[in-house]
């Protein structure tokens, strides 16, 4: 099981990395909505008790440093949906049909799969850890800080990535998985990913507060703002783990159920 | 032992559609058994049953020695597949794949890069082995495919339409390596639609159409079932065709001409033949532009039994 599950993981990321019109759009879009938002929204800082709620005291960091997160979110969710899209192709072109007829138990087909999320997440989360040595002032927590990045997204990635995995069996298309694109811009700005929960109005804040991405993205954002004393690591890394675990073995599930029906 | 052997195998899809509908076949160890039939008849979905992908909703099957629905995965170590269209990611390179398949067949990285070159060769692939397989032309793909099968020699392999779509070179390097297998005694499962393929390679030929087996035996048994040989003459002009048929009497009887041809006699004793008849017609004094002796093809079975020609079979008859 763990064999077949790293050697199909490890093809996985070969695959991914050849196909640079996937993987580009996912550090893309978010690095561009990341300019957009770091320069016209930054006076956003300015609101009353915007980084009190953090805990983070003066000397504040830069809303840029604030907005990373939102673009690590972003990006790890593109993933999920990149992740879906390449199951789905991998259906419809008959190659899953290979894997299912090899004598490996059938989870290690999604297991794989996951575990090549889990390792582009690394990918991504090192393309915004450079911009923010780049153009801010790197993660305040240091090294721990920057593991629990590491950490919290890459799990968080595998989350996502079983969303789209279960996505694309239930679905069996590519086109399905890729309509859910505009979805993930509504996931986010339905979190408190982009604005602190307590600027956001009713019900989005209710639905932010609701939203596992909230916890995933303000987890991502402590260590990269120095905040990483508080709760929202822990409660990052337990939205992420829940992720992964729930959505991981929906897609097992929908394997499953996949295989049965036929 | 039957290294595959069906009884009553059925699948019947959402729908109520019934692709197979109740077929047996038993294949023997070191056979090659081509399964022949025109698109849609049920061979890719009984193939995908025997290969585990889909699950029968009648009947069992047993291959090398395991059910296929009960012990799916003993089947699978056991079989080689290559399914129609062969299914191979563009993005990786021959070796990649290969060494892919064996790692899933639970050889060690070593062992599988070994594999690979081995098979590379064998196939004839091995100065595109690190090219990315969505260079390859059709025929390099199947013989890929058919690597990638035969990565932990199976004792069974199933080839689901091999050569379809493939120039007659490529076509011809499949049959070669088919021809190898079996004499290293590899059993063999191969659906085609084309008829020359099926009379050349294979040991038995189960013909499939609307889901059942209507015919089934060796090439030449089913040929020599359909009928005897008959003889097709053109005459030059100024030659009575009722004299040529009453010189060829007999011969045996005398039936419809085809296009182009004077006369037709269905021999009574496949022994004789166009020297017999070009004796008699010489004797009769009756002067032939062209004769020619004409034995019954796995198309003539396959018309005898459905009533219709086989798809496929003028093409692949062109294209040789």
């Amino acid at each position: 099981m763990i064999l077949a599950s790293v050697a199909l993981a490890q093809r996985a990321l070969r695959v991914t990395l050849r196909r640079p019109q996937f993987l580009a759009p996912l550090l893309i879009f978010p690095s561009l909505l990341l300019a957009v938002n770091t320069g016209g929204l930054s006076q956003a800082t300015s609101l009353p008790g915007f980084w009190e709620q953090y805990g983070v005291t003066a000397p504040y960091p830069s809303f840029f440093e604030f907005q990373l997160a939102a673009a690590m979110s972003q990006s790890l969710l593109l993933g999920g949906v990149a992740t879906g899209i390449a199951v789905a192709l991998e259906l419809e072109m008959g190659f899953f049909d290979r894997l299912v007829a090899a004598p490996i138990p059938r989870a290690s087909i999604v297991l794989g799969r996951l575990l090549a999320a889990g390792a582009i997440a690394l990918v991504q989360l090192s393309w915004f850890v450079s911009l923010s040595l780049i153009f801010g002032s790197g993660i305040a927590d240091g090294i721990p800080g920057l593991i629990e990045v590491y950490l919290i997204g890459a799990i968080a990635g595998i989350g996502f990535a079983g969303i789209g995995v279960t996505l694309a069996l239930r679905a069996g298309n590519a086109s399905t998985v890729q309509s859910i694109f505009p979805l993930v811009f509504v996931v986010l700005f339905l979190s408190s990913a982009f604005f602190p929960p307590n600027l956001l109005t009713s019900p989005a804040d209710l639905i932010a507060k609701w939203n596992p991405l909230s916890y995933i993205a303000n987890g991502l954002r402590a260590p990269i703002i120095g905040a990483s004393g508080t709760s929202d690591v822990l409660e990052g890394f337990a939205a992420a783990i829940g992720l992964a675990l729930f959505f991981g073995l929906l897609a097992t599930w929908s394997l499953r159920v996949r295989l049965q029906s036929k | 032992m039957a290294a595959i052997k069906a009884s009553g195998l059925e699948r019947t899809f959402k729908g109520g559609i019934k692709a197979v509908r109740g077929i047996d076949i038993e294949v023997a160890e070191g056979e090659i058994y081509g399964f022949l039939g025109p698109n849609g008849a049920g061979k890719t979905t009984t193939v995908r049953m025997l290969v585990t992908l889909l699950k029968p909703t009648g009947g069992n099957a047993v291959v090398a020695g395991f059910d296929v629905a009960h012990d799916a995965s003993q089947v699978r170590r056991r079989i080689g597949v290559a399914l129609q269209e062969a299914a191979l990611d563009p993005l990786m390179t021959g070796r990649e794949l290969i060494i892919l398949q064996a790692t899933l067949q639970g050889m060690i990285k070593a062992e599988g890069r070994e594999r690979s070159a081995e098979l590379l060769e064998r196939v004839g692939l091995i100065n595109a082995s690190d090219r990315r397989v969505g260079g390859y032309s059709g025929g390099m793909k199947r013989r890929l495919d058919l690597a990638m099968a035969l990565v932990h020699s199976p004792s069974v392999l199933f080839l689901d339409e091999p050569t379809t779509g493939l120039d007659p070179t490529s076509r011809f390097a499949i049959w070669d390596e088919v021809d190898r297998l079996r004499r290293e005694g590899t059993t063999v499962f191969l659906t085609t639609q084309y008829l020359e393929e099926a009379d050349q390679m294979a040991d038995r030929v189960g013909i499939i159409a609307d889901g059942l087996i209507v015919a089934e035996g060796t090439p030449e048994a089913l040929k020599a079932e359909s009928g005897a040989p008959h003889i097709e003459v053109v005459l030059d002009q100024g030659s009575s065709a009722e004299a040529a048929e009453r010189s060829l009497a007999p011969l045996g009887e005398p039936i419809p001409a085809g296009e182009g041809h004077d006369v037709a006699i269905r021999l009574s004793d496949s022994a004789t033949g166009v020297a017999d008849a070009v004796r008699l017609l010489d004797e009769s004094g009756l002067s032939v532009a062209e004769i020619e002796l004409v034995r019954p093809s796995l198309d003539d079975v396959f018309m005898e039994k459905t009533g219709r020609r086989l798809e496929g079979a003028a093409t692949a008859a062109d294209e040789q």
